[in-house]
């Protein structure tokens, strides 16, 4: 039986164990799925699906690219907001906190709405691909920041007292000392970050930004064929998040170093 | 090298860490600072540094008055060359990137010169093997070593030690005491903190003794450890040196 436990103090598991284990819970989930579908009574209908595929790649490819551009743009709020947090002066510090407090205690869902139809409208704003980018990014920084904030945080002030005994300024001491710490620091969080910014973009299917969601509920209304339209909508995601989530993993061990 | 307090006073909210220290010395080349722990004698050592600044009270160093603005002690801290007790190194960066950095960064060498100067005292002091590892990869004893390597590496003008062994076991200890000794006879000037009285002793040519936030006693290193005045320092060499 102690084949199926890991062993104690971080030794390594072995292999058979980890392909033998892994295949019993595929084994389960697969049983659990299939007697699912098996009991439900459903007209299966693949083929209206397949003459939409161009739709549900079109819809992903947009998926991917708002991903990305929200991942960079959420990035460059973060650190803007990670410092402003920790800025002297009051009021940037404060609203820094009021931001990141009002992003992180609100819906993205209301937070969408209120973007596109009030403040963008107010603004003249009316590419809705923009701010959909905008929604998630301004979403996605206000966790970032923490992050980041945590990461300037851990860092002992020994070092930084030891930066000011060589003589660093203190943007020297935040480049060359503290960033790079926190950079190897938060490369996991963020890949888990940009899997759920992945995910989330899905919300901006609301204000018809035509991503994998929307298109897929466009297809749906289309064909009335529900599972066929959501059932590659859930693959499509997975086959972003879980190459994401296997990155992470690979990453954080390559950047652990002892402090 | 010689130093003159006026009047130093220095408060940490209610505490009183330093009160009204004046005190000349000169013609010294190693000074060590001794006496019990939240004394004061720390906390001179970092105004010395310019790592913190007094509330009241003057400081010269070898006859240049030392100007408390932020970018007066700026270019004073550069031109010294301080080790804390631990935690010197930074995690991320490996032994030979930890000396090039106030190198290259803060005194603007060449990386091409900064490499070579770091190889030439890597090779003179034993660690050119460790040149490239991370302080997590290096003992105790090594870290301080390489930390006393990137203070040296700018020519201060003289180094500062804040109870550089405190954090080490004994035979870490003997390792980097030796390395402080070998740059004294090389005729550094430095200041240590060291609750090591053995050391103290042994290192220095001037000692000063401070207790409750006062210098209660200095002089010739000699003179201070083979004939105490002051009954605290009495009391005091009498407890250290017991075991």
């Amino acid at each position: 039986m102690d084949f199926f436990f890991a062993p104690t103090q971080g030794r390594p598991i072995a292999r058979a164990a980890q392909v033998v284990s892994w295949g019993l819970v595929a084994v389960l989930a697969a049983a659990v799925f299939s007697f699912a579908f098996s009991q439900l009574l459903y007209g299966w209908n693949w083929d209206a699906i397949w003459q939409y595929r161009q739709k549900f790649l079109q819809g992903w490819l947009m998926t991917v690219a708002i991903s990305a551009a929200s991942l960079l743009v959420s990035l460059l709020i973060g650190v803007l907001t990670a410092l402003a947090r920790r800025s002297a002066f009051l009021p940037l510090r404060y609203s820094a906190t009021l931001y990141v407090e009002a992003i992180r205690g609100t819906p993205l869902l209301v937070q969408i709405l209120i973007l596109f139809y009030v403040v963008a409208n107010a603004f003249g704003v009316d590419n809705r691909y923009i701010v959909g980018v905008l929604a998630l990014s301004l979403f996605a920084g206000a966790y970032l920041s923490e992050m980041i904030r945590a990461g300037i945080e851990s860092i002992r002030d020994s070092q930084l007292e030891s930066a000011r005994a060589i003589g660093l300024t203190t943007a020297q001491t935040y480049r060359y000392v503290i960033f790079p710490q926190v950079v190897r620091q938060l490369i996991p969080p963020l890949t888990g970050q940009f899997a759920s910014i992945i995910k989330d973009s899905s919300l901006l299917s609301i204000i018809a930004v035509s991503e994998f969601t929307l298109n897929a509920q466009e297809v749906n209304a289309f064909t009335y064929s529900t599972l066929e339209s959501y059932l590659p909508l859930a693959a499509g995601y997975l086959l972003l998040t879980l190459p994401i989530s296997l990155i992470s993993r690979t990453l954080e061990r390559r950047f652990h170093f002892a402090t | 090298m010689r130093l003159d307090l006026c009047a130093i006073g220095k408060q940490f909210g209610e505490q009183h860490a330093l009160r009204d220290v004046t005190l000349s010395l000169s013609d010294f080349q190693s000074l060590a600072i001794i006496g019990p722990s939240g004394g004061g004698k720390t906390t001179l050592l970092r105004i010395i540094a310019g790592l913190t600044t007094p509330e009241t009270g003057t400081l010269s160093i070898n006859g240049q008055p030392l100007d408390f603005s932020e970018e007066a002690l700026l270019s004073h801290r550069r031109s010294i060359g301080t080790v804390f007790q631990a935690y010197n190194l930074f995690p991320h960066l490996t032994a030979r990137e930890n000396v090039m950095l106030p190198l290259v960064k803060v005194h603007g060498l060449a990386t091409q010169e900064a490499q070579e100067i770091v190889g030439a005292l890597f090779e003179r002091f034993h660690l050119a093997a460790h040149a490239h590892q991370r302080p997590g990869e290096l003992s105790g004893g090594q870290q301080q070593r390489v930390a006393i390597v990137r203070a040296i590496a700018i020519k201060p003008r003289f180094l500062i030690f804040d109870e550089p062994t405190s954090a080490l076991d004994p035979e870490m200890t003997a390792e980097v005491l030796d390395f402080i000794a070998e740059l004294r006879d090389e005729g550094r000037d430095l200041i240590i903190v060291t609750h090591n009285m053995g050391f103290a002793r042994e290192v220095s040519d001037r000692c000063v003794f401070i207790a409750n936030g006062r210098v209660l006693e200095h002089g010739p290193s000699a003179d201070v450890f083979a004939n105490p005045q002051h009954p605290l320092l009495v009391n005091f060499l009498a407890r250290v040196l017991r075991y």
